[in-house]
């Protein structure tokens, strides 16, 4: 029944194929921007909320 | 490629050429809505604490129509989320946002706009659902009017919001803003896809989803109403006040931008995981198990973020009351994320679902990570804002106690119970029969378990009470600020400065915002196309066929008495599960049901196959003393359904709304469906009379018996006629 419903969906496997590239594409990307952070920005942004005391 | 040769998140090169600005945050609106979170707190705690007391003692229930648990636990649901929580959300972003961008909110007209609104939300919830109005699910009980005022306050607080993002001096957004953002844009989302809804009448609307694709979009949201409204904005204000009290930096800024585009991104997707065993579509439930186990990577990132940010700070967690409710509520956190995706697994899931292992689950985060979190605010703001020192550090610390200790005889007995109750229903003795057969034996056995969790709650809203007593007199001994000045020097928003890809985003506040609505958007996405594509795939069942107008007349009373919340209306596919209530159900056979009804817990038996099993004088006699045919009970009475007539008037809009939504009630039947109502009542009516029963047949309790005895009863017959 279930394997029907998935079946009737054109190209279906397209869809699993489409998901595993999002997501490791998304970590890969996410990864790289914060590993080559510049130390500056960290360094700052951490500081952002004890600023104004 | 210039993109992968710079440094990607940069750009901190000083961009301060602007001239020194003065300004004053508004600390005002920060006031109000603490006010309105401590009030609404008391508030929907003693409301759930009469709830818990009704589960031991049904007299609590007052045999009066408003105060009865059905209608009591929602208000709980709704008064915690939205007023309690939601209110002190809203009270440290408004504080937070303003010093984190450096900039007072771009309207104090909005601000109040979006308080006064909100107040108005709640207050409206306050009176509908005690009357009755509500569309059943979960955490989204509010009909359609308040769902618009949702909407529009919604609107005016994400405007005020990216106004004052537009009009920033700092031109870095601090992680904290981008939890902000992630809800903004999401609860927005979240709400309008889930309420979409038909109305009948003011008061009335029915769900435009039916059955399985209902119960999907309405845990799609239900889940995420957790993830973006009790979880993103929270870990906004731990990124900012946890730091600012323990007067360090967060251990680890790189992982918090992991921690926050990995949290968006997953939490979306782990919905299903609420309908585990249910007759949604398995891949659907293992997309929600698969993401749901991913999510514990973030969740504990974050956790671990927070505490570790107190390292070599550890010692003054003794003497700071702050920082400890601080480290109970990431604790919390810590804890409640690791459960959430052991729940998702199947076969936990077969033990937990429908018990109180979910209440205890969802209190861990409710009374720890949201609760704790909130007070831990409230005793660094009240004293900074006021300018003053707590009036006592000793009350907060009792608050702390009385608070923790609530926690646990909160939940450990209510894990007990789980336990206790879900292997009683799993039970068979050796001759292969159930061996609690009568479901009121797994009730009474857990009842201990119910008083203590009842104790519990008394002690943290006692711990409550005091933080109350302790802010009130705070404030009457400091000088409170209204506006507090600062100063930055204007952004130059047309400098260009190094970096590419990430430093844009920051420029850019709306593109960033639109990107967090893709990073979303792409789970909701994926999980909802083949939801649509299914909604012509869901086996019909030639057999079910569309409620008769008396029927759905006592659908819509079920509904208003919120059955729901004590009964699910889906069997899964067990051997424990069929032989108590019988055939396990079919995706087919809810094609109609506009709201679904599935429930999520059973504090009363599931009823999907209640149809026949008992005349209807067993009815009539259960709804006016549910003691008097299940002697020990915890239900409650409901006199009112014998006395109050049911509505005849809306019928005709009914069957309209239901024909618009795709039910095949064939052209012009509205004309005739008044009729129909009373020809079947009579033969309830004559029913009851052989049983010695008179009742006129116009009254209430006559469409509830109709709709009882329907329920489950169409495959029955022939439960293979697939078409």
């Amino acid at each position: 029944m279930i394997k029907n419903s998935l079946a009737s969906i054109s190209d279906v496997a397209i869809y699993p194929i489409i998901s595993l590239v999002i997501f490791v594409s998304f970590f890969v990307l996410l990864g790289y921007f914060v590993f080559k952070a510049d130390k500056k920005y960290i360094k700052h942004m951490e500081e952002l909320p004890l600023l104004e005391d | 490629m210039r993109l992968f040769t710079k440094p990607l998140l940069s750009s901190y090169s000083s961009d301060s050429t602007g001239a020194l600005e003065g300004f004053y945050y508004d600390n005002k609106i920060v006031k109000a809505f603490i006010i309105v979170t401590v009030i609404f707190g008391i508030v929907g705690m003693l409301v759930g604490l009469t709830a818990a007391l009704q589960l031991i003692w049904p007299v609590a229930n007052m045999d009066l129509p408003y105060t009865t648990f059905g209608r009591i636990r929602p208000l709980h649901t709704n008064a915690i989320v939205f007023a309690f929580v939601g209110n002190g959300m809203f009270a440290g972003i408004y504080y937070s946002t303003q010093r984190l961008l450096k900039a007072p909110m771009f309207s104090p007209f909005l601000s109040w706009i979006h308080f006064w609104g909100w107040q108005a939300v709640i207050l409206s919830a306050a009176i509908s659902l005690p009357l009755g109005f509500t569309t059943s699910k979960e955490y989204a009980e509010l009909e359609w009017p308040i769902d618009i005022l949702i909407t529009l306050v919604w609107v005016v607080f994400a405007i005020n919001f990216i106004g004052t993002l537009i009009k920033r001096r700092e031109r870095h957004m601090y992680v904290a803003i981008w939890f902000y953002i992630a809800t903004i844009v999401t609860i927005a989302l979240l709400h309008i896809v889930n309420s979409l809804e038909i109305p009948v009448s003011f008061f009335k609307s029915y769900s435009i989803y039916a059955g399985v694709q209902d119960a999907l979009v309405q845990w799609w949201y239900g889940h995420n109403a957790v993830a973006f409204f009790l979880t993103t904005p929270i870990l906004g204000l731990m990124y900012y006040f946890l730091p600012k009290a323990a007067n360090r930096p967060v251990y680890s800024y790189k992982l918090s931008i992991i921690h926050f585009w990995s949290l968006i991104f997953l939490y979306i997707w782990a919905g299903p995981h609420h309908l585990l065993y249910t007759s949604l579509p398995d891949w659907a439930q293992s997309l929600g198990t698969v993401f749901s186990i991913m999510l514990l990577a973030p969740s504990w990132g974050g956790m671990l973020n927070g505490l570790l940010t107190l390292r070599g700070a550890w010692d003054r967690v003794s003497e700071n009351p702050v920082l400890k409710f601080f480290v109970v509520a990431v604790t919390a956190y810590g804890m409640s994320t690791f459960e959430g995706p052991m729940l998702s697994l199947k076969n936990v899931n077969a033990i937990s679902h429908y018990t109180d292992w979910t209440i205890a689950h969802v209190h861990i985060g409710g009374l720890g990570w949201n609760g704790f979190m909130t007070f831990g605010m409230f005793y660094y703001l009240v004293p900074k804002m006021w300018r003053t020192n707590l009036y006592s550090v000793k009350l907060a610390n009792i608050h702390f106690w009385l608070g923790t200790l609530g926690i646990i005889f909160y939940a450990l007995p209510l894990y007990w119970a789980g336990f206790t109750q879900s292997l009683m229903w799993k039970e068979f003795t050796k001759d292969g029969f159930l061996a609690y057969p009568n479901f009121l034996e797994t009730v009474t056995q857990i009842l201990p378990m119910y008083m203590t969790r009842a104790f519990g709650g008394s002690l943290y809203l006692t711990g409550t009470l005091i933080m109350a007593y302790n802010l009130l007199k705070t404030a009457g001994s400091g000088d409170f600020l209204a506006n507090e000045y600062d100063e930055a020097p204007a952004l130059n928003k047309k400098l260009k400065i190094g970096g590419t890809f990430h430093s844009l985003l920051e420029r850019k506040p709306v593109a960033f915002t639109v990107l967090a609505f893709v990073a979303v958007f792409v789970g909701g996405a994926v999980e909802f196309l083949p939801t649509w594509l299914i909604s012509a795939n869901v086996p019909t069942i030639a057999s079910v066929k569309p409620y008769t107008p008396l029927e759905l007349e006592g659908r819509d009373i079920y509904i208003r008495e919120g059955c729901n919340n004590c009964h699910s209306q889906m069997i899964r596919p067990f051997r424990s599960e069929t032989e108590r209530y019988g055939e396990y159900s079919k995706s087919g056979e809810f094609v109609y049901d506009h709201p679904f009804l599935w429930g999520s817990k059973r504090t009363g038996p599931d009823l999907h196959r209640e149809g026949g099993k008992y005349p209807d004088a067993w009815h009539y006699n259960h709804m006016l003393d549910p003691t008097s045919m299940s002697p020990g009970s915890i239900m409650p009475s409901y006199p009112w359904l014998f006395d109050d007539s049911y509505n005849t008037k809306d019928m005709p809009a009914k069957i309209n709304a239901m024909r618009t939504i795709g039910v095949p009630y064939e052209d012009g039947y509205q004309n005739d469906a008044v009729a129909d109502m009373k020809n079947q009542a009579q033969s309830i009516s004559n029913n009851l009379a052989d049983s010695k029963i008179k009742v006129e047949k116009d009254k209430e309790i006559i469409a509830l018996i109709a709709y009882l005895q329907r329920l489950g009863t169409d495959i029955k017959s022939d439960q293979t006629a697939f078409k």
